[in-house]
């Protein structure tokens, strides 16, 4: 963590009624890391280049979808449900802090860019809508998150550590969102509709999914590959939760899809005002 | 379905360093499936089990408080029942 943003830095980015000392108190600050009693991601060397873009796109779509997460914090329909899906938050936090670190200061790479240098996809960004919405978004991403997962976890490449670690969070994020869908499409007359629903409004967002990434380190065929197994996997699911593959395009001027060039839906800018606000209006302010 | 009709489970944690499943709480989940997830992100999330047990509350019998005397009280003056009252044998180890 750099000890740059005194008040001229802050001035361009929000308002500056932050504490007065809070520049200077982060001279000797070890981190937010030794506050908290949570253990900083370190060790593993900044990475540059085309394998830096890509931690930043896949960083951003841990934090993002983690932040979408967290909204359910007293919101979620049962507490049980809550605790789950503040599970899952946490564990796409966890990663996203691994992959922001590899790529730069990670408070800096979350708190203070601007909309336009996030590189998540849009799938990410969507609001959580009904819970089916939320499922339908939790499946798409997380069967696809353990997919290329698995196969950055055994290829060596620079994201293999954290991959390695994380891909047994993702079996689990994608086994609770497969529960979800079965009993969802599988219930009631209502929680029927509103799952199909879902999968077919956040269908078009799937296709960015599988744009190539270069830096990852993976075979030209990977994104293809995994596409094809995807579609299987979704396939088989909905199939079991009596669903129907929804039949809209998933790549072309009809789909969506330029998150990781920079360009985000509606709803991403107010997420994250609000998600920034606070490190913003009180730049280095601590517990 | 709302959350009144879901039942309630009892959860069994079996640490890591323990031989026997331990009552740990209970919570709401419509089947056992997901009565198994609940319990694993409830009552293991700081690693506190290697097994998990859920078990319908319903299915649980328990004895009543208003037999609380005739079922207790009777053992409470027979201390004699306690193996305390032995020497132990020369060359019994691990008594």
């Amino acid at each position: 963590m750099t000890a740059d943003h005194g008040p001229g830095a802050s001035a361009a980015t929000g308002p500056a009624n932050g504490p007065a000392n809070g520049t200077a108190s982060r001279a000797n600050d070890p981190g937010i890391g030794a506050r908290s009693g949570v253990a900083r991601p370190t060790g593993e060397p900044r990475l540059t280049g085309a394998p830096a873009t890509a931690a930043l796109a896949l960083g951003d779509d841990a934090l993002v979808l983690s932040h979408r997460l967290a909204e359910w914090a007293g919101h979620a329909p049962v507490l049980e449900e809550e605790v789950a899906l503040a599970n899952i938050a946490l564990d796409l936090l966890g990663q996203a802090r691994l992959l922001l670190s590899l790529a730069g200061d990670e408070d800096e790479l979350a708190y203070l860019r601007e909309e336009r240098a996030f590189r998540n996809v849009q799938l990410v960004e969507q609001p959580n809508g009904d819970f089916a919405v939320t499922i339908a978004r939790q499946l798409y991403f997380s069967v696809h998150q353990e997919l290329l997962y698995t196969r950055l976890a055994a290829g060596g490449g620079p994201f293999a550590a954290v991959a390695a670690k994380a891909v047994k969070e993702v079996a689990y994020h994608r086994d609770h969102a497969e529960q979800w869908t079965l009993r969802l499409g599988d219930g009631t007359e209502e929680s029927h509709r509103r799952m199909s629903a879902a999968v077919n409004g956040l269908w078009r967002f799937t296709g960015e999914l599988f744009q190539p990434l270069e830096g990852l380190g993976l075979d030209p065929a990977a994104p293809a590959a995994m596409e094809a197994e995807w579609l299987e996997r979704i396939a088989s699911v909905l199939g079991r939760a009596t669903l129907s593959v929804p039949d809209g395009p998933r790549h072309g001027a009809w789909a969506a899809g330029a998150g990781r060039q920079g360009l985000h839906t509606e709803p991403f800018g107010r997420m994250l005002a609000e998600m920034q606000h606070l490190h913003r209006s009180h730049p280095g302010a601590s517990w | 379905m709302s959350h009144d009709d879901w039942p309630l489970w009892e959860v069994f944690v079996r640490s890591r360093r323990g031989l026997s499943h331990t009552h740990a709480g209970s919570l709401h989940a419509p089947d056992a499936e997901l009565a198994l997830r609940n319990a694993r992100d409830l009552y293991t999330r700081r690693a506190e089990g290697v097994s998990i047990w859920v078990v319908p509350s319903a299915a649980v019998a328990a004895s009543s408080p208003d037999e609380k005397d005739a079922f207790f009280d009777p053992a409470a003056d027979k201390p004699y029942r306690h193996p305390t009252f032995y020497d132990i044998p020369e060359g019994v180890r691990h008594l």
